[in-house]
C-alpha cells in the first residue's frame, strides 16, 4: 500500500491569505492512502524541507504531494528534497494552490474547498506513481551563437576560452552589431571602437570560433544537447577563402550611391562593399540588388528566355535596361581582383550542424518613424508614428544613430558633424526623448532605458566637438539608473550646458532654414519654442527584425512586443524556458552595453557548466510501446511533433512502432493518439490521469465550501465569563 | 446611393450657411444621400456642458434618438463642435448607470450602435475618394492649400477615434484628390481660440492671427476648414487684427466641401461662394478650366 504524505505550503501569504491551509491539511488526512499531513509557512524553505525528509523517514513516506506553487517554478527543488530522503523523485507530485486557486479566486472558502478537491487529485496520482529513473543522452559540446553583436562576442569568446567549440551566426555582412555603429559610449565616454574591434578580431582569430557572416538560422529541432540546426549561408557573390581583402574592388565600382546601412543612410556606399573599415571578416560582399553585373546577368537571362535564344545565343546578347537603352555589362571588380575571388554565380547554401547549446544574442532594432518594425502588419497596413516630428519630410530631422555616424570618427563624414540639408555646422541642436517609449498610443508602453544615457552622451559629445552648439532636450523623466549615470546626466546639464526641458513636442517645422519645435515646458507650465539647425530624435528599442520568426524557429517563448521571455525573470534571468537555449542582451528587452555584455558572459557560464557534465540526463516522463499491443496504424507517427516514432521489426517478423527516448519529449499526443492503447506515457499514465478524474467528481458537490467553524470568541473573554 | 442621417446645426443654418449649401450640393453630386433629421434641436455646444452635464447629454441624446428613427445606421455631421459633443455623449453611454440617466432625461432609448462620422470622414472614406478622383473636372492646380483640421475633430483622440490626433492625414489626402497642393505647416490642429470669441475676442485674435501668419509663411493662398467655428474666427477677423496692429491679412477661407464643389464643376452660387467676408471667389477663379492633365 503506498502511503502518502501531504505538505500544505502557505507561501508566506500567497497562499494562507486565501485558502485555509491548516483545513486543507486536515481534510487531506482522511483522504485514502494519505498517512500523514500538515502545513507550513514556505516548505521550499530548509525547514520545510527538513520537514518533508524528517516526516519520510518517521512516518516511512513513499509518496508526497507538495501542495504549493506551479512546478514550473519548484518541482525540481522538492524532488531533490525528496530523493535526498530515499523517495523515487518521480513519487514527488504538486498540486498548484498558487498560480492555479489563490492567485485567481477571491473568496475564501470557495478556494479552500478548491485546494482539497486539487489535493485529492494528485494523492490519487500519486498513489499510482511508478519509480522512474532518468536516462542518459550524447551531449554534444559545440554552442551556436545566434547574432554576432557585443552579447553574442562576447558570450562566443567566453565559451570558447572555457574550451568548446563555437559557431557564431550574423546575418549582415560584418559581425559588432549596434556598438561597433557608436562613437564614445556612456558613461566613461570610451571610444566604442577601441573597446570593441579588439574583441571582433579576437572572434575572427579564435581557434575554437567558427564565424558565419551574411548567414540564419533556417530550422531548429532536438533538444539540449543534441540540437539539429539548418544555418543559411547566404550569397556573398565573393569567395572569402582567396579574397585578401586588398580593396581595390570596391574602390573602383562604379555603382557608388547606395545607402549605407553601417552609416543609417547618412552616407553611402558601393555595390561590392565592405560596411566599414574595421568590418570582421574585413573582407567584402556584393549587394546583388544594386550590382550592375548581377542586373546585366539577370536581364540577359530573362531576355534571352522571352526571344527563345540558346545558351550560345543568350550569352551574346546585350540586355535593354528599363531606359531603353543596352545595358552596361561592367564586371569591374572581377576584372581588377587579383586573387579571382568574385563569384557572381555564387548560391545560398544550406548547411545542418549538430550543437548542445545555443545562446540567442539577436539584438534589437530602432522603433522606426515609418512604422518599418511593425512585422506583424502587412506592409500595406503599416502607418507612419509621429507625423508631427517630420522625421522623412525634413533632412535635418535625425535619428540618434544617424546623429552617431556623423560624430563617428570614421563616419561619412569622418566625425564633423553637419547638418544633411546644406553641411553647415549646427548651432543650436533640438533633442527629442522617449520617441517610440512609454507611449501607449504608438504600441510601445515600455522604457527603452537606454536613450536618457545616449542622448545626454550626445548633448556632450556635441559640446566637445563644438563649444559654440548649444543643446536642448526635451525630456519626460530622466532615468539613469545606474552606476555613474545619474552623475553623468547632471555633468551634461551642468559642465556642457545642455538645457533639459521637462515636457513634450508637439511639433517641428521649418521656418527659413532652421527648424521651430514647440513643446510644453511641463516645468514652468507654458508652451516652449526653439529654433534648432538639428533636430536629434531619442529613438527607442524594438526587438530585432524577424525576432518572433527567430523565436518560432527555436521554439522558446516571447512577449507582445518580440522580445524573447526569460525562464524565470529574477532567478533565471538567461536562460529561456526551452532546455540548452539561453539568451543575452537585448533580446529580452532593452538593455546597455554593461548589462548585455554582464548577460552574455553569465549566459557563457551556463552552457560552460552544461559542458562540463559528461552527458545529458533526459527525463524518464516520456512514451514507450507496449510492441505486443501495437498494429501499427502509424497514428503516433503522424501526431508526434518531434519525429521520435519509428517502425521496426520485433518478434514473429511484425512490425511495431517504437519511441525513441532521446529524441521523446513527453507531449503524450502519441499515447492520446493511439487507439489500441499501445502507447504508455510514463508518469502521465491512464490508470494515473484517470484516477485524478475520478478523485474529482467522486465527490457529491464539487466546490462545496467546507463547513464554517464557529468565529472564535475575543481571546480571554471567555475566561471572563467562566 | 450611400445614406446618411444627417444633422446640420445651427451654424449651418446661419453664419456657415455656405457650408451647408456647398455639403448638400457636394453629396448631391457623389451620390450621397443626407437626410436631415426632423425636428432636430441645438447640441448644446460650447455652453451647455458647461452648466449642466444632463442637459449637455440630455441635448444630444434626444437628436439621437431622432437619427435612431430614421432606420439608418450612420450619421453625418458637418460641424466639428457637434461632432465632439455627440462623441462625448456617446462616451457617456458607455457607462451603465450614466447611460440610464441620460435616457431618462431624453425620454426613452438611445441608439448605441449609430455611427456618427464628421462629414470629413464621410467624403474621405475609400471607395468615395476613388469616386471623387474620377469625378473632378476642375482640379484645383496652383492652389496651396493649408488644411485646417482644428481641434475638435480629433480629440480627444479617444473619444473622437478620428485620424491622427497629432498629424492628420484625411483632409491633406482629400485636397490632394482634388489636384491641390497640400502646404506643410504648423497649424494643423492648433486651436484658433474657438468659444473664447466673446469672452476673451483678444486671445482669439491672437490665435487665429497666427494661425494665418503660419499659413502665409509656409506658402499656402488659402486655409482648409472643417469647422464653423474655426472659419469664423478665421475668415471674419482679418480687419480686427488689422485694426489691433497685428498684421494685414488677406486669406481665402474655404470650407473643404467648397473646394469639393469647385473641383467638381457646381458653380459658385450653388456653393455660396459670396457669403464670406474674404473673398474666396478670385483664388478659384484662376483655376484653368479643363480636365487633370
Amino acid at each position: 500500500m503506498a502511503r502518502v504524505g501531504v505538505f500544505v505550503c502557505h507561501c508566506g501569504s500567497n497562499i494562507a491569505g486565501t485558502v485555509d491551509c491548516a483545513a486543507v491539511a486536515s481534510a487531506a488526512r482522511d483522504m485514502p492512502g494519505v498517512v500523514y499531513a500538515s502545513d507550513y509557512k514556505y516548505m521550499c524553505s530548509e525547514p520545510g524541507q527538513k520537514l518533508i525528509q524528517d516526516k519520510v523517514a518517521a512516518e516511512d513516506l513513499d509518496r508526497v504531494v507538495v501542495a504549493s506553487c506551479s512546478p514550473r517554478m519548484h518541482e525540481p527543488t522538492f524532488r531533490r528534497a525528496v530523493a535526498a530522503a530515499g523517495v523515487n523523485p518521480y513519487r514527488m507530485e504538486m498540486a498548484n494552490l498558487r498560480e492555479h486557486c489563490s492567485w485567481v479566486h477571491g473568496d475564501k472558502p470557495v478556494a479552500t474547498a478548491k485546494a482539497v478537491e486539487l489535493v485529492g487529485m494528485l494523492v490519487a496520482k500519486a498513489r499510482r506513481d511508478e519509480a522512474l529513473r532518468p536516462g542518459r543522452a550524447e551531449l554534444t559540446k559545440r554552442l551556436l551563437v545566434i547574432g554576432g553583436g557585443i552579447a553574442g562576442i562576447q558570450a562566443a569568446l567566453d565559451v570558447a576560452n572555457a574550451g568548446y567549440e563555437v559557431t557564431l551566426v550574423e546575418r549582415t555582412p560584418t559581425i559588432g552589431g549596434k556598438m561597433a555603429m557608436l562613437d564614445k559610449t556612456f558613461p566613461t565616454l570610451d571610444c566604442s571602437a577601441c573597446i570593441l574591434t579588439p574583441l571582433m578580431v579576437d572572434v575572427s582569430r579564435h581557434p575554437k570560433i567558427r564565424l558565419m557572416t551574411s548567414a540564419e538560422v533556417e530550422e531548429v529541432h532536438g533538444f539540449v544537447g543534441n540540437f539539429e540546426v539548418v544555418l543559411r549561408q547566404k550569397a556573398r557573390y565573393v569567395d572569402h577563402s582567396t579574397c585578401n581583402g586588398c580593396g581595390t574592388c570596391w574602390g573602383k565600382c562604379p555603382v557608388k550611391d547606395v545607402p549605407s546601412e553601417f552609416d543609417q543612410g547618412v552616407g553611402t556606399r558601393t555595390a561590392i562593399y565592405l560596411p566599414f573599415p574595421q568590418a570582421i571578416p574585413n573582407k567584402p560582399v556584393i549587394d546583388a540588388a544594386r550590382c550592375r553585373t548581377m542586373a546585366y546577368r539577370e536581364a540577359q537571362a530573362r531576355q534571352a528566355g522571352e526571344q527563345g535564344l540558346s545558351p550560345e545565343e543568350a550569352a551574346k546578347l546585350r540586355p535593354v535596361g528599363a531606359d531603353g537603352r543596352k545595358m552596361p555589362p561592367c564586371g569591374i571588380c572581377e576584372k581588377l581582383c587579383a586573387t579571382g575571388a568574385i563569384r557572381f554565380d555564387d548560391e545560398d547554401a544550406l548547411v545542418k550542424e549538430r550543437f548542445g547549446a545555443i545562446v540567442v544574442a539577436n539584438g534589437y532594432d530602432l522603433f522606426m518613424l515609418d512604422g518599418s518594425h511593425d512585422e506583424h502588419l502587412a506592409p500595406v497596413d503599416r502607418k507612419p508614428y509621429y507625423g508631427e516630428y517630420g522625421y522623412g519630410r525634413y533632412p535635418d530631422v535625425i535619428t540618434a544613430l544617424q546623429l552617431e555616424r556623423l560624430m563617428n570618427a570614421s563616419g561619412p563624414t569622418l566625425g564633423e558633424v553637419v547638418r544633411p540639408s546644406d553641411g553647415r555646422h549646427p548651432r543650436t541642436v533640438a533633442f527629442i526623448a522617449c520617441v517610440g517609449s512609454r507611449d501607449v498610443k504608438v504600441g510601445r508602453p515600455y522604457c527603452s532605458k537606454i536613450c536618457c544615457m545616449y542622448t545626454a552622451k550626445q548633448a556632450i559629445m556635441l559640446k566637445e566637438h563644438d563649444p559654440r552648439v548649444e543643446t536642448f532636450v526635451f525630456y519626460m523623466d530622466l532615468r539613469a539608473g545606474g552606476r555613474s549615470y545619474d552623475e553623468f546626466t547632471r555633468r551634461a546639464q551642468e559642465a556642457f550646458g545642455a538645457q533639459y526641458v521637462r515636457g513634450r513636442v508637439s511639433r517641428v517645422y521649418r521656418r527659413g532654414g532652421r527648424y521651430v519645435v514647440q513643446g510644453y515646458d511641463a516645468l514652468l507650465g507654458r508652451p516652449v519654442e526653439i529654433e534648432a539647425d538639428l533636430v536629434v530624435l531619442a529613438n527607442g528599442t524594438t526587438s530585432a527584425r524577424g525576432a518572433v520568426e527567430l523565436a518560432q524557429k527555436l521554439g522558446i517563448s516571447y512577449d507582445g512586443y518580440g522580445f524573447v521571455n526569460e525562464a524565470h525573470v529574477k532567478l533565471r534571468p538567461v536562460e529561456t524556458n526551452t532546455a540548452g537555449i539561453y539568451l543575452a542582451g537585448c533580446a529580452a528587452g532593452p538593455k546597455d552595453i554593461p548589462d548585455t555584455v554582464a548577460q552574455a558572459s553569465a549566459a557563457a557560464a551556463k552552457v560552460a557548466g552544461l559542458f562540463a557534465r559528461p552527458f545529458i540526463e533526459t527525463e524518464p516522463t516520456i512514451s514507450e510501446v507496449l510492441e505486443q499491443r501495437c498494429v501499427a496504424c502509424h497514428v503516433c507517427e503522424e501526431v508526434c511533433p518531434y519525429g521520435a516514432v519509428t517502425f521496426v521489426e520485433v518478434k514473429g517478423g511484425r512490425v511495431a512502432a517504437q519511441v525513441n527516448p532521446a529524441v521523446c519529449r513527453g507531449c503524450g499526443l502519441c499515447a492520446a493518439g493511439c487507439r489500441g492503447r499501445a502507447i504508455v506515457l510514463h508518469g502521465f499514465n491512464d490508470q494515473q490521469i484517470l484516477a485524478e478524474v475520478e478523485s474529482l467528481f467522486a465527490r457529491s458537490a464539487p466546490l462545496r465550501p467546507p463547513p464554517r467553524e464557529p468565529e472564535p470568541l475575543v481571546a480571554g473573554r471567555e475566561t471572563t465569563h467562566a | 446611393m450611400t445614406a446618411y442621417a444627417y444633422y446640420p446645426g445651427c451654424t449651418l443654418h446661419g453664419t456657415a450657411i455656405e457650408y451647408g449649401l456647398s455639403t448638400q450640393a457636394v453629396c448631391r453630386a457623389l451620390g450621397v444621400e443626407l437626410r436631415e433629421l426632423d425636428d432636430w434641436n441645438c447640441c448644446g455646444a460650447s455652453s451647455a456642458h458647461a452648466v449642466n452635464p444632463w442637459l449637455a447629454h440630455g441635448l444630444v441624446a434626444r437628436n439621437m434618438r431622432l437619427a435612431g428613427a430614421t432606420g439608418l445606421d450612420a450619421l453625418a455631421i458637418p460641424c466639428a463642435a457637434c461632432f465632439a459633443r455627440f462623441k462625448a455623449t456617446q462616451q457617456a453611454l458607455q457607462d451603465p448607470e450614466t447611460a440610464a440617466g441620460i435616457e431618462e432625461v431624453a425620454g426613452g432609448p438611445v441608439p448605441r450602435d449609430l455611427e456618427v462620422a464628421p462629414l470629413l470622414a464621410v467624403l474621405t472614406e475609400p471607395g468615395l475618394l476613388g469616386k471623387l478622383e474620377a469625378a473632378v473636372v476642375r482640379p484645383l492646380a496652383g492652389l496651396e492649400i493649408a488644411p485646417y483640421y482644428g481641434c475638435l475633430l480629433t480629440r480627444p483622440a479617444e473619444v473622437a477615434g478620428f485620424d491622427d490626433p497629432e498629424d492628420p492625414q484625411s483632409l491633406d489626402r482629400l485636397l490632394r484628390t482634388l489636384g491641390a497642393d497640400v502646404v506643410t505647416w504648423p497649424g494643423k490642429t492648433a486651436c484658433c481660440g474657438s468659444s473664447l470669441a466673446l469672452s476673451r475676442t483678444e486671445v482669439v485674435l491672437d490665435l487665429s492671427h497666427r494661425l494665418i501668419a503660419w499659413a502665409e509663411e509656409a506658402g499656402a493662398n488659402a486655409i482648409a476648414t472643417a469647422c464653423p467655428m474655426c472659419h469664423s474666427n478665421l475668415d471674419m477677423r482679418q480687419a480686427q487684427m488689422r485694426r489691433a496692429g497685428l498684421g494685414s491679412h488677406a486669406m481665402p477661407v474655404y470650407y473643404f466641401t467648397e473646394l469639393v464643389g469647385v473641383a467638381l464643376g457646381i458653380g459658385h452660387a450653388e456653393l455660396g461662394l459670396s457669403r464670406h467676408v474674404v473673398d474666396v471667389r478670385s483664388l478659384v477663379e484662376r483655376v484653368p478650366a479643363g480636365a487633370r492633365s
